[in-house]
């Protein structure tokens, strides 16, 4: 990858649906990813919770996001991370998460990749841009 | 890098996030009610005097004369709009929304 590509990471930390941030967050992401960028996303704090896979939005009249999350790495997001301490404080685990896409090879399901709070900090020092949700 | 954090520490976590992912050298500036996380005597005064011991700290003076606080736990540099840009301009940013 050359020098000039922009590394640009998105934060996401606000729970899903009580407010419009994930909505928003996940549409810029999706636009940039058309451009050449090298895009990462970082789920934190309440953002995990967008995560969650088996979110039923019917009822609230709105579509959800479940779906879109599931073709992320169709649209070459796939550095897509967690963090492992706000995962775990909301009870959450590694099998709660959404899958994000398939291995084109092996056919597995792709999830989000759980870091800690050092290897966030140490990406986050990389970026050229981070994109707060 | 610049960490801003613009919500008190009593109302939400994004001071203590900030401080959980800051990296060596970073600074961060405390503005809106992030201020009060500049004010000294609360229950949260440890966390930025913690902080302190390995990063710089800012605050926002118009947003800190706003709010009354007449007290900052020492270190803390009190500074301008112009400053802020100042910040702005020599890192790149993230905001703790």
């Amino acid at each position: 990858m050359s020098d000039d590509v922009k590394k640009i990471m998105f934060t996401v930390r606000k729970g899903p649906h009580g407010t419009i941030y994930v909505y928003e967050g996940l549409e810029v992401k999706l636009i940039m990813a058309a451009y050449d960028a090298d895009i990462s996303v970082v789920f934190m704090d309440d953002g995990v919770y967008a995560l969650q896979q088996g979110q039923k939005t019917g009822d609230l009249g709105i579509k959800g996001f479940e779906a879109t999350y599931g073709v992320l790495v169709d649209y070459e997001i796939s550095k897509v991370y967690v963090d492992k301490k706000s995962m775990e404080d909301r009870g959450m685990t590694v099998e709660d998460l959404v899958v994000i896409g398939e291995d084109e090879d092996t056919e597995e399901d792709i999830r989000p990749t759980v870091v800690d709070a050092d290897q966030i900090a140490a990406m986050m020092a990389e970026q050229h841009n981070i994109l707060p949700f | 890098m610049l960490h801003t954090v613009n919500k008190s520490p009593f109302q939400n976590g994004a001071l203590e996030s900030c401080l959980r992912f800051i990296n060596e050298g970073d600074v961060i500036l405390l503005i809106e009610d992030g201020v009060f996380g500049a004010r000294t005597g609360t229950a949260k005064a440890a966390l930025i005097e913690n902080v302190l011991k390995t990063n710089k700290v800012y605050a926002l003076s118009a947003d800190v004369q706003a709010r009354g606080i007449t007290s900052v736990i020492d270190g803390i540099e009190v500074t301008d709009y112009a400053g802020f840009v100042d910040l702005v301009e020599q890192h790149s940013v993230h905001s703790w929304l």
